[in-house]
């Protein structure tokens, strides 16, 4: 596998469904940080064939886990100290998310009062729904 | 502080205790008529409705209370751009409790997040409309005994009818409700109704076309109007509207304790030959709305009753 330099303290994001990183990278706000982000796509994976990869040098708020829960709650994160992994994550669906995604329900209050934040609750874990916290519109993943 | 958004924001205790109250009053209203004196309801109406206003209106006048507010959003600070959760602050200055009217889904619950007053939602958008559910739920207690054990057949439009959607949030609550969903294909409830409400709870329901076929089967018939303000599309509208009309002859089709509800206003739905059917239960229906919110008011007001 190619080497992006090793880390010594931050995080890897690892077990990303190859070809969605950079969707990650954009919903994570990753690219306002100035600390090291590498990226690494289509790796190879024993358990998924091909997968991405996000190595991030830094604390762990450096990143919303909600947001990243609710994008694929499947994502391990490998926290690294020492250049060792001193932890490994698991990630669960947020039961509460806000500002990730809109209402697209155009009678719902959301939709006039560009103030508000758009929040959803997971209604159903098993099936993966959230509603609008306004108008209950369904929002499946 | 409580405040009234979704039927379910009250518990099956709370229900009883507030339709038990209602029933009191609708026996001597009377009774009733100085608890609320000095207090004022705010009746904040973005969209027209008369009767859900003037019931509203009815009820705090009733209770000795007064009124103040508008009845439309081009009447209002809406008009210049003003967010419903800046209103509702200005208002909790002037009223004690207020009942809101909003055509956009969710607003009543914004302006409950920022009110220092009990907010009741009085219709928001095609989403809940939980005043009519309690004089729903008060008006078949009364006519029947009981919520449980009845098969409650809803009839028109079930995709856009927000009072189809509450009042199946809140029977379900009960023992052996069946529903019978009579619609066209175009407005069957929608499915988180279906999903989310009847299968998860495992209630027994059938959706079906024909409204003569399920008359004999019913116990309670609740017909809806097919709301136009709620259509994009003008010929749509059109194409549903006359889809059921309820007459004299398919009364003849049902139980003879079968009773009609309506939430009025009605257009052509229900044939005037029907109101003189003593099944006819839909005005009846309109009284106990003036007495189911003088009990809620009553109730978020927190004012004792007991010593009446």
């Amino acid at each position: 596998m190619l080497n992006v330099g090793q880390l010594n303290e931050g995080f890897v994001l690892d077990h990303i469904e190859a070809g969605k990183s950079m969707q990650i990278y954009d919903n994570l706000g990753l690219g306002k940080l100035d600390c090291c982000v590498a990226i690494i796509k289509n790796a190879r994976s024993n358990k998924m064939g091909k997968k991405d990869i996000i190595k991030i040098e830094g604390g762990l708020d450096l990143v919303d886990l909600d947001v990243l829960g609710f994008i694929d709650h499947t994502i391990t994160v490998n926290i690294i100290k020492d250049g060792e992994i001193v932890e490994k994550k698991r990630l669960s669906l947020p039961k509460r998310i806000t500002n990730v995604i809109k209402c697209k329900n155009p009678r719902c209050i959301t939709s006039i009062e560009q103030e508000l934040d758009h929040v959803f609750i997971l209604t159903d874990e098993d099936k993966q729904i959230y509603r609008c916290m306004y108008c209950e519109e369904k929002y499946s993943k | 502080m409580k405040h009234l958004l979704n039927p379910l924001d009250l518990s099956i205790k709370e229900m009883d205790e507030l339709l038990n109250l209602a029933d009191d009053i609708a026996s001597d209203p009377k009774k009733y008529s100085h608890c609320c004196t000095g207090k004022k309801l705010a009746t904040l109406f973005y969209e027209p409705s008369t009767r859900t206003r003037l019931s509203f209106e009815a009820a705090m006048i009733n209770l000795g209370g007064s009124v103040l507010g508008f009845s439309s959003a081009d009447s209002s600070s809406a008009a210049k751009g003003e967010s419903v959760s800046d209103t509702i602050r200005v208002i909790s200055c002037y009223a004690d409790i207020c009942a809101m009217r909003h055509p956009k889904e969710g607003a009543p619950m914004v302006a409950a997040g920022k009110s220092r007053i009990p907010v009741i939602n009085a219709g928001d958008g095609g989403h809940q409309h939980p005043t009519q559910t309690l004089t729903d739920l008060m008006t078949i207690r009364s006519l029947r005994g009981s919520l449980g054990n009845l098969t409650i057949g809803l009839c028109g439009d079930l995709k856009f009818g927000r009072t189809v959607h509450s009042l199946i949030h809140s029977l379900i609550r009960y023992d052996n409700v069946k529903f019978v969903l009579i619609s066209p294909k175009e407005l069957r409830v929608p499915d988180y109704i279906r999903e989310d409400v009847l299968n998860e709870h495992n209630i027994e329901y059938k959706e079906v076309e024909n409204l003569e076929d399920v008359m004999p089967d019913l116990d309670i018939l609740y017909m809806t109007r097919v709301q136009k303000e709620r259509f994009f599309n003008e010929e749509e509208y059109l194409r549903m509207k006359d889809f059921y009309i309820l007459d004299a002859k398919k009364m003849e089709l049902a139980k003879p304790d079968m009773y009609v509800l309506h939430p009025l206003p009605r257009v052509n739905e229900i044939s005037v030959e029907v109101d003189d059917d003593p099944r006819a239960a839909y005005f009846t229906q309109a009284q106990n709305g003036v007495y189911v919110r003088m009990a809620l008011i009553l109730k978020l007001l927190d004012i004792d009753t007991s010593d009446l």
